[in-house]
């Protein structure tokens, strides 16, 4: 075209970016790359291609690592590990320092590499996903300096794996490496099987840079090396980012193991239009949003919900968005789609599109010849009902439902199995304020969409994982209490004697608490409690699997608990402090009797078990949230809401206390709890429950059953609508409550068998604060003129 | 861009001055209806939204998301040539002067840059002076197809008497001037009375008669980029051909968040009317790289049918020098010197 030509036109003509460097590197290897565990590269072995997605054209020839590579990288972590946790923090934060300016110093190269690897634009490996990887390594540069002094009695997990998803192969990297290096933990790390090449360079370079040798080792291959690592008995925490389905099965196969687990999951996030937002700026969000990494994110505004009087004109102006973007050549500097990573995605993502029932548009822009590559789709008229509305496509498809209230809007937007995150348009604060809070989501943007910082946590709820990347609430992903519990023996209830006294009196059975009333057993069926002395104490209701149903549908519905204010939760527990206190005689006698411990020592639990009130109690108000630091005229809120529903299994071996030291916290951060009380001692849970009567506790906050832990466990553990689920039992159930909570992916807090010494300080303090809460982030930016 | 828009039927009119000889490059063009106005629709102006800080980001990327390079960019500056109103509007203007920047006005570029580019001719799109010197610069420029345009209604401030302001748009438009620069009142934005600012461009519209109006905004005075929609909605309600950033006197003028604004008003009139406003961002574009960003965004909001003359010029004084460099860097592969390139 010549130049008169163009003057007519006015196209915007090619733009490439010179791979040249990344092409040399890739020489430079010979095009075929080995592990790079201890500190240099293996020699290359049984291969497997990288593809450049963009054009089909062999990129490199990867190796895939066999039990003795995964087994010589986890010895490599292992060897390393002692070390880099002892070294000074100072000492930490200046290699995470020197992480952070060698990428910088090598920005262009891992941007070009990355782009020619995963096919995303180069503008977006460019502008946002190496400066992240940057701040990611400075930010926690600053931790690790930062740790002696702020992470007291805390310590490394130890030896991470870690396995990471194709669509931000070096962000995804940064995010997992930097966190668990500035802890003191060391890495052995999988790179998806379609992008491991930045992950190599990143590598390679960090060992010139001075990383010491095995804090940082690279394994590559499929899925079955994943595999290898989740089942490494010799790694102590797995971290995972990826779909939920494999996030699930690595869900089943650490449990029981004692491996600390987070997992980022996928999403489908919902992106609210409000009538009052600026509707081109949130036609602009959406394609940050659905056509950013061809909507291969798993935060993705995914599912359009816009209110019905504006969605038509929305709707037109969207489409007409979509006309303008570009899609091609990812190298191009002027593309705003590139390529899907690899040919199965495109298949799936053609398959999911293909089963539509509703409306579909694809603007009329041209494809490249060869690659994957996948035009931006809008499908319109769906319902919530369709497949596509609750399933995770991972490519560029937004579809679209509308609404006619807030609150019908909130009720759409969390009727989804994920809960990653979410955006809401609204001009209105009040509004827009209201709605964030009300979603279940990690993450949410107002008047924006995926927007990313290390200062920020990241993650999600439901079935789109748990735990947190970046900011504090990102440090505790790699850090455990520093404390060597002795393990916990098992106890029994005490048998019946052999030949039992008739018992005189009134007959006085307590029943299970559900939903603020004293029921009977569904079963019917009651068991003896007796006494160390051969007494017969009482008879104890025993629960079965449909009063765990009733117990979570009474919890479920005391919903408005997560409202209530911090204010009001503290005068309800200091109520049921006082009321307790008011009986300590009482439930001393009982703890007494039924433990045989001295009167002295049930006492001393009592008053434990009323101090232990009064420090919750103390906390409900005061679980401040924070706002971040993110580099942004706005603000990142911070927010510590409650879990939901939780469920607890009580420590046997403190009837009154343990039970109490696992409510306290729940319910002062707005939880609701099913708790199953001490399965050797119930009859404090018993007392206590009349207490509760008595002090004012909205019905259904705290529910009570009694029966065999090992029973109800997998019960409690596989209910679809508990969030979380805890054990402090003596019984062996860690093991199939974490399998159990892999059906949605609750968060598990277990003790593995470990014992806690629940008059002391491990018996409250920062470790339930952040059980009982998820840690939301909201993002407000701001500005007006 | 949806097709089933109300479009009106464009004139047949050839650009200003003909596209024959002379022309060169500037291609015929075919001038859609002018804007009539419509009544002032209130409901309309109050839903109009902004949202600052995601217009700063739309704004923030936009030159990382387009770039032209080589061929395309060249081409691109030298349609940026023919869309700058060159302009002088300083209290030392004289006949001289204004002769002097007409003469850059017919010849922009240096021949022989053309000639190595494989382009003929090209002027820019105007000429923008104060009202006393556009018997000059009409008489400077006769025969050559460019307008000229004369900054009215009291420029810069508008605060002369109403009367006043009407009457000097007469003036400028008796003198020959075929564009006229409005001003309007910002107190009338700053209070939301919109009534009295479309009551006072209406007027000013019947004023230019034949004339075309482009209305300057001054975008840095009206408070937020919301006033600014509303403002851009007014205007065009009343009648305005073009709307206009700035007066170039203001502290902040042209920016790319106000001007994504103004485009999208644009956009948002056309789609509800069938009608073209132009757009005219002026004060601070100085540089060819920040000319690339506006016309990407034009491109990107309102398509290549607003980069002409007609619907879109730059207002600005220094612009043309830095694109004059570039060119000759195009042709040459050297960077260029100011003094190599004929000044205006």
């Amino acid at each position: 075209m010549n130049l008169r030509e163009i003057f007519e036109s006015m196209e915007y003509g090619p733009a490439a970016e010179d791979d040249g460097p990344a092409r040399a590197w890739l020489a430079r290897h010979g095009g075929r790359f080995g592990h790079f565990i201890a500190g240099r590269f293996t020699e290359p072995g049984a291969a497997f291609a990288s593809r450049n997605p963009a054009t089909g054209e062999v990129l490199a020839e990867l190796t895939q690592a066999s039990e003795a590579d995964v087994e010589a990288a986890v010895a490599a972590a292992r060897a390393a590990q002692g070390r880099w946790a002892r070294a000074s923090g100072h000492e930490r934060a200046r290699h995470l320092y020197a992480l952070a300016r060698m990428v910088q110093k090598n920005a262009r190269l891992f941007a070009v590499l990355e782009t020619l690897d995963n096919g995303k634009p180069i503008r977006e490996s460019r502008d946002i996903d190496v400066p992240l990887v940057a701040r990611h390594f400075y930010y926690h540069a600053g931790m690790a300096q930062l740790a002696e002094a702020e992470f007291g009695g805390l310590e490394p997990v130890g030896v991470c794996g870690q396995i990471i998803p194709w669509n931000f192969p070096l962000l995804m990297l940064a995010w997992k490496v930097a966190p668990a290096l500035a802890a003191g933990c060391t890495v052995v790390l999988k790179p998806a099987e379609y992008t491991s090449l930045s992950a190599l360079l990143f590598a390679e370079l960090a060992a010139e840079v001075g990383l010491p040798m095995g804090v940082l080792n690279i394994v590559t291959g499929d899925g079955a090396v994943g595999e290898m690592i989740v089942a490494h008995p010799d790694i102590d925490k797995i971290a995972f980012t990826g779909s939920t389905e494999v996030g699930r099965k690595i869900r089943q196969a650490t449990a029981g193991s004692g491996k600390a687990l987070t997992l980022e999951l996928g999403g489908k996030s919902p992106y609210i239009v409000f009538d009052d937002a600026d509707l081109d700026s949130a036609v602009e969000g959406l394609v940050d949003a659905i056509w950013f990494n061809q909507g291969q994110v798993c935060c993705a505004g995914s599912r359009l919900i816009v209110q019905e009087g504006v969605a038509e004109r929305f709707h037109d102006k969207l489409r007409r968005r979509m006309g303008e973007l570009r899609l091609g050549n990812p190298l191009d500097k002027c593309i705003d789609i590139g390529a899907i990573v690899d040919p199965v995605q495109l298949q799936r993502i053609e398959r999911m599109v293909a089963g539509s029932a509703g409306e579909v548009f694809q603007p009329e822009i041209s494809l490249p010849e060869g690659g994957c590559f996948f035009r931006p789709t809008l499908i319109t008229g769906l319902e919530p009902a369709d497949p596509l509305m609750q399933e995770e496509i991972f490519g560029p498809v937004l579809v679209s439902t509308t609404f006619r209230t807030p609150a019908e809007a909130v009720e759409l937007a969390n009727n989804s199995r994920y809960g990653l995150a979410a955006s809401i348009w609204s001009e209105n604060v009040n509004l827009a304020l209201d709605v964030a809070p009300k979603l279940a989501a990690g993450v949410v943007w107002v008047n924006a969409t995926n927007l990313f910082d290390a200062a920020a946590g990241f993650g999600g709820v439901r079935e789109s994982g748990f735990g947190r990347e970046g900011g504090w609430e990102g440090m505790h992903a790699y850090l455990k209490p520093a404390r060597r519990a002795r393990a916990l023996a098992p106890l029994r209830p005490v048998p019946a004697p052999e030949s039992p006294k008739p018992e005189e009196g009134i007959d006085r059975t307590p029943k299970l608490y559900i939903g603020g009333r004293q029921l009977r057993p569904d079963g019917g069926y009651s068991r003896e409690v007796w006494s160390p002395r051969g007494r017969l104490l009482s008879m104890v209701p025993v629960a079965n699997r449909k009063d765990v149903r009733n117990a979570v549908e009474a919890a479920a519905a005391a919903a408005g608990w997560a409202r209530a204010t911090g204010h009001l939760r503290a005068q309800i527990i200091y109520y049921i402090a006082e009321n307790l206190a008011e009986r300590t005689g009482e439930f001393a006698a009982r703890i007494a009797a039924m433990t045989g411990a001295s009167r002295a020592k049930a006492e001393a639990e009592v008053a434990r078990a009323v101090e232990r009130l009064f420090t919750w109690a103390a906390w409900a108000d005061k679980h401040d949230g924070g706002v971040r630091g993110v580099p942004l005229r706005g603000v990142a809120l911070a927010m510590n809401e409650p879990v939901g529903v939780i469920g607890a299994f009580c420590p046997d071996e403190a009837p009154l206390l343990g039970l109490v030291s696992v409510m306290a916290p729940a319910i002062a951060m707005g939880n609701r709890v099913v708790l199953v009380a001490s399965e050797a001692y119930p009859l404090s849970a018993a007392d206590l429950y009349q207490v509760l009567d008595t002090s004012d506790l909205p019905g259904g906050v705290v529910n009570i059953l009694m029966g065999s832990h090992a029973e109800l466990a997998p019960h409690l553990a596989g209910h679809l609508g508990v969030d979380a689920v805890w054990s402090f039992s003596s019984s062996d159930i860690s093991g199939v409550i974490e399998r159990e909570a892999a059906g949605n992916l609750k968060r598990t807090w277990v003790n593995h068998g470990r014992a806690r010494d629940w008059m002391g300080p491990e018996g409250e303090g920062r470790e339930f604060l952040r059980a009982a809460t998820e840690v939301k982030t909201v993002w407000v930016p701001y500005g007006e003129g | 861009m949806a097709t089933e828009l109300p479009g009106r039927q464009a004139t047949g009119a050839a650009t200003d001055g003909g596209a024959g000889d002379g022309a060169g490059a500037r291609l015929p063009q075919l001038h859609d209806a002018r804007n009539p106005g419509t009544d002032l629709d209130l409901d309309w102006v109050m839903s109009a939204q902004a949202n600052t800080s995601a217009i700063e980001r739309r704004a923030a990327t936009l030159p990382a998301r387009r770039t032209v390079k080589k061929a395309h960019q060249a081409a691109w500056l030298l349609k940026a040539v023919t869309l700058i109103d060159l302009t002088t509007l300083s209290g030392d203007d004289t006949p001289g002067r204004v002769r002097r920047l007409c003469a850059k006005a017919r010849r922009p570029v240096r021949d022989d840059l053309l000639e190595a580019l494989g382009m003929g001719p090209v002027t820019v799109g105007a000429v923008c002076v104060y009202h006393e010197m556009v018997p000059v610069a009409v008489e400077a420029l006769a025969g050559s197809g460019i307008p000229v345009a004369a900054v009215s209604t009291g420029f810069p401030a508008g605060l002369s008497p109403f009367r006043l302001r009407v009457a000097e748009i007469g003036e400028s438009v008796a003198a020959g001037a075929r564009e006229i620069d409005i001003v309007i009142s910002r107190r009338h934005v700053l209070t939301g009375n919109w009534r009295a600012l479309y009551d006072e461009l209406r007027e000013f519209r019947a004023a230019c008669g034949e004339a075309h109006m482009k209305a300057i905004l001054a975008t840095g005075e009206l408070g937020s980029l919301r006033n600014v929609a509303r403002a851009s909605l007014v205007a065009m309600m009343a009648g305005a051909d073009f709307i206009k950033t700035s007066t170039g006197k203001e502290a902040v003028n042209a920016t790319l968040p106000v001007s994504l604004v103004m485009l999208r008003a644009i956009r948002d009139y056309f789609e509800r009317t069938g009608y073209r406003v132009g757009y005219k961002p002026a004060g601070g574009i100085s540089k060819a790289k920040d000319a690339l960003n506006y016309l990407a965004l034009l491109r990107e909001e309102l398509g290549r049918r607003w980069m002409e003359p007609d619907l879109f010029r730059f207002g600005a004084s220094s612009l043309l020098g830095d694109i004059e460099r570039q060119l000759e860097h195009h042709v040459t592969g050297r960077y260029s010197a100011a003094w190599r390139h004929p000044m205006g």
